[in-house]
């Protein structure tokens, strides 16, 4: 198992090199300028200065190698000076590493992306962990009741939430709430800090969760109530139902301590699958909602042509994606006591 | 059942969302509902700048009353795209510029009308008051000498040097186009500042005006000089200035929140009103607008580019107001002196039709329902436009035949040409050209791309047969041209986008159109004669009007002339173009909405009713 996990960790590394090599070479045979922003009455000589000191002048090897150095040594590094500064231990230069700049905002690439991991995490975390809540009973109850009135209302309602897009949903939910009842507001305010003794406080980080966060759940619900319900059925036809109801052991007990267990596994990747996304953010709910999270972030990075924020954030996903795969996998070994990596 | 919990949850949120309004509807002032958060944070805010005024006052010895300054509360600003950070220095745009000129100040500002107001100066030195030299080459500014930072330390002349120095030193990447006209700039004493040019210059007012070009505290960034401007986030997203709030914290492509800076001059006349401000960025120009418009749950949203049949409705709502400011900007269609499918495109060899002929362009410009255009693309930020310069007592009155469309009489100045249909294909040839057929670029752009429609459509009617083709926006307005499709390159006989100048000295913007500003491959297509407009009598006209003053007569002719040149020969000029914005409804105070400025440079005027 441990030769395994590290025989993986290994691979991922070349993994990654070549997933930031691919995106760095595509993000710069891209047209794009870091100076586009600006008013045409901008001189040219005054955009050639900008460009130059921001680097974008190198050629793509050199940039490409700068960034990779700032991102896999300089960055965690970085990261690793706040608690070891506490306790009086420096590892090199202390606090002064060179570091991933924003084109845009001129500061720290990975500084904006940290500020906006809490509210990309809350609203995506919140929307899996509801879903998944709701999704797992329901898929279990439609499951064994195959064909029942509540089956088939559950299939319909989990169909519309597969299928209704999200920016059906989304303007919908405003038209509603916002627009007609004036519930909820329509701006995600993430200078709104939340102090965890005051309710009202409280309340207004709520209010402006409700929507985007019931959205998600009803995607999420849907998603995962397909696949309960589908790996309950199948586990319910199991030989060793019948021999657990043969022992005489009671429906409930059958049905949650031997069926839903089993029918647990692939669910459980599923959403181990579904955690990389927490970060990556949801770019269209994020867009309806005013959320400024990850995913409204790469979309800007990308329009604005700040290419170090786009490759730092892309990097990011595909590593979270590739250790989560690895978690995935490994969770089933131990889920699963028939699977065996060694 | 998923669904009867969703409503059965969102219901009995929604009973205690309207339990909390009710309770913070006792204890604070604002109207319920979406609007409990502004109340706690205005009460909290006014309780702090209370606190903090006190103090400062005691500090600073200074025993003025603050008479209602900071007692507003909270306004929130709608910024769809969001500042990146605050050194207006190092800005990549507007939305920057914006957040810095919260707290930022420059020498003047511009009013809405183009005018100069005084900011930090403490008058516009003009010849006859002596701040302007005779020779142009120089201007020397009398500053306030009651202006401090918001660190309670005094504004000084070697602030305002120390700005130069900062933005001169090639290393900081500067987005100033008029430090590099400038030679030098020096602290005369405490209060005067001698700004020298390289060359004369008629118009001396663009160094340290508007919200361009304002003044940084050298106390703060003078470690943040050159290649050390990257490294002083902290600086940047949090300048110190001398205007009516201070930034305290800048997300980047997310919110600011900005408080009462309690050194503000203008706080013993209660200004500013507002005791907080936040921008908050996100969604789109649409969302935005409809937040202030329909819902009323911001005060202020920023560039609303949005077709008018949407507007318009949200606005009948009554939560707020549109407003537009117009500046310079003009949607016009730039017709190619140069052959762009010559070898090599777009260098050189003249365009056989679009050269000296002035009925060609005559016939194209009348065809065209400017008054259709506006109606379907822009509602109130739009006005049908013949000038590529409609400003003020400028703008020319001798093109405005093309205000009103008269197909008739450009099939007859075609018919004049000789430009016939003689194969019958309803489109109409030329001699030694072949069919009147051009591709007609455009930037990808629903409202852009209407209009391109509709201009192909009146051309069909008088024979002229135009290829709608629109390239992505980052592509077309790429300045490092990567791609063949950008505005400079110009592979194409005709493109249509909007240009403007960002001061009301006409002379500046107008001079982009002098023959040694044609974009070639040796310049690396960096220069602004995207036409290739090449005149000799609009050259002298240029040389002539750098040369004139402002107040001499002369000038608004020359102007003029120069306009009339260029409308009626390389460009079609469609429509002046506003800034559209959108003010709450018990928003006063705010003036006019201020296109050549920030649109907040008044902010500290802005008050709520009631």
């Amino acid at each position: 198992m441990v030769r395994y996990v590290i025989r993986r960790l290994l691979l991922a590394v070349p993994t990654l090199v070549v997933i930031s090599l691919v995106v760095f070479f595509l993000l710069d045979a891209a047209p794009g300028d870091p100076t586009s922003q600006l008013p045409l009455t901008i001189p040219p000589d005054v955009r050639e200065n900008i460009r130059e000191s921001l680097g974008f002048n190198d050629p793509a090897l050199v940039q490409w190698i700068k960034w990779l150095k700032l991102m896999v040594v300089n960055e965690p590094l970085y990261l690793l000076d706040a608690p070891l500064d506490k306790v009086g231990v420096c590892i090199g230069d202390c606090f002064n590493h060179d570091r991933v700049i924003s084109w845009q905002s001129r500061s720290p690439a990975m500084d904006n992306i940290y500020q906006k991991i809490p509210h990309t995490s809350y609203v995506l975390g919140l929307g899996l962990v509801f879903g998944v809540l709701i999704a797992v009973p329901i898929g279990t109850m439609q499951a064994y009741r195959q064909y029942s009135w509540f089956d088939n209302v559950g299939t319909l309602v989990t169909m519309i939430g597969f299928s209704v897009p999200v920016f059906v949903l989304g303007p919908l939910f405003i038209w509603l709430f916002s627009i007609n009842l004036g519930w909820f507001p329509t701006i995600y305010k993430s200078n709104h800090e939340v102090d965890w003794t005051s309710w009202s406080s409280i309340w207004i980080q709520i209010e402006q969760l409700v929507m985007p966060v019931a959205v998600l759940t009803l995607f999420n619900a849907a998603q995962f109530g397909r696949f309960t319900r589908a790996s309950v059925l199948e586990n319910l036809n199991q030989s060793y139902v019948r021999t657990a109801r043969a022992k005489g052991l009671g429906e409930g007990t059958v049905l949650t301590r031997h069926v839903l267990r089993n029918s647990l596994i692939p669910v459980v990747t599923l959403l181990a699958l579904a955690i990389p996304g927490i970060f990556s953010g949801a770019i269209i709910t994020e867009s309806i909602f005013r959320i400024n999270g990850l995913g409204q972030y790469l979309l800007l990075s990308i329009g604005q042509g700040d290419l170090p924020v786009v490759q730092s954030l892309v990097f990011i996903f595909a590593a979270l994606t590739v250790l989560f795969n690895l978690i995935a996998d490994i969770l089933y070994g131990f889920l699963d006591p028939r699977i065996r990596y060694d | 059942m998923s669904w009867k919990k969703l409503i059965a949850l969102l219901a009995i949120l929604a009973m205690f969302a309207a339990a909390c309004g009710d309770d913070d509807d006792d204890s604070g002032t604002a109207d319920g509902g979406t609007d409990t958060e502004d109340t706690d944070s205005g009460d909290s805010d006014d309780g702090d700048s209370g606190d903090d005024a006190a103090d400062e006052e005691d500090d600073a010895e200074a025993p003025a009353p603050t008479s209602g300054a900071g007692e507003g509360g909270n306004l929130v600003l709608l910024q769809w795209q969001a500042p990146s950070q605050a050194n207006s220095y190092l800005s990549s745009g507007t939305k920057d510029l914006l957040a810095g000129s919260l707290s930022l100040e420059p020498l003047a500002e511009i009013g809405p009308d183009g005018a100069l107001v005084p900011a930090l100066a403490a008058e516009i030195p003009t010849a006859s008051n002596g701040g302007v030299a005779a020779d142009g080459l120089s201007i020397t500014w009398n500053l306030r000498d009651d202006v401090l930072w918001s660190d309670g330390s005094p504004f000084t002349a070697s602030d305002v040097a120390f700005t130069f120095a900062y933005c001169s030193d090639e290393a900081t990447g500067c987005s100033s186009d008029a430090i590099i006209k400038t030679e030098s700039v020096e602290a005369v004493d405490d209060y005067t500042v001698l700004v020298t040019f390289k060359e004369p210059q008629p118009y001396p007012y663009e160094l340290f005006v508007s919200y361009t070009s304002p003044i940084l505290q050298e106390a703060q960034m003078a470690e943040c000089i050159g290649a050390a401007a990257v490294s002083c986030s902290d600086q940047n997203f949090s300048p110190i200035g001398t205007g009516p709030f201070v930034i305290t914290e800048l997300v980047p492509e997310d919110f600011v929140t900005a408080v009462m800076n309690e050194n503000y001059r203008g706080i013993p006349d209660g200004q500013p009103y507002f005791g907080s401000v936040e921008i908050q960025g996100g969604g789109d120009a649409e969302s935005a607008a409809r937040s202030v418009l329909e819902i009323g749950e911001a005060d202020y949203a920023w560039n609303l580019q949005v077709a008018p049949e949407i507007l318009a409705p949200m606005e009948a709502v009554g939560e707020g107001r549109l407003v537009s400011g117009f500046t310079a900007n003009v949607e016009h269609i730039n017709l190619n002196q140069t052959d762009p499918y010559a070898d090599p495109p777009s260098e050189g060899t003249p365009h056989p039709l679009f050269v000296d002929n002035p009925d060609l362009h005559r016939a194209l410009s009348i065809a065209i329902n400017r008054d259709e255009l506006v109606a379907v693309g822009y509602g109130p930020s739009g006005n049908p436009t013949c000038n590529i310069w409609p400003v003020g007592a400028e703008s020319s009155t001798n093109n405005d035949y093309c205000l009103t469309q008269d197909i008739d009489g450009a099939n007859a100045l075609l018919d004049g040409l000789g430009y016939l249909d003689t194969n019958g294909d309803g489109i109409r040839e030329a001699d030694g050209f072949g069919e009147l057929e051009f591709d007609y670029v455009t930037s990808t752009n629903g409202v852009r791309q209407s209009n391109q429609e509709l201009i192909a459509n009146y051309w069909e009617q008088i024979g002229v047969k135009a290829n709608m083709l629109n390239v992505d926006a980052s592509l077309f307005f790429d300045g490092t041209c990567a791609s063949d499709d950008c505005i400079w390159k110009f592979f194409y006989p005709m493109e249509m986008f909007t240009n403007g100048a960002s001061s009301p000295y006409a002379a500046a913007y107008l001079s982009s159109w002098d023959s040694s500003q044609i974009p070639t491959s040796e310049n690396s297509w960096g220069l602004n004669n995207m036409p290739r407009l090449n005149s000799a009598e609009y050259d002298a006209l240029n040389a002539e009007a750098k040369t004139t003053a402002l107040d001499d007569p002369r000038y608004t002719e020359i102007i003029i002339e120069m306009n009339d040149i260029l409308s009626t020969s390389a460009v079609i000029p469609l429509i002046h173009r506003a800034s559209a914005s959108a003010w709450s409804s018990d928003l006063v105070g705010t003036g006019d909405l201020n296109a050549w400025d920030s649109e907040y440079w008044n902010i500290e005027q802005w008050a709520r009713e009631g």
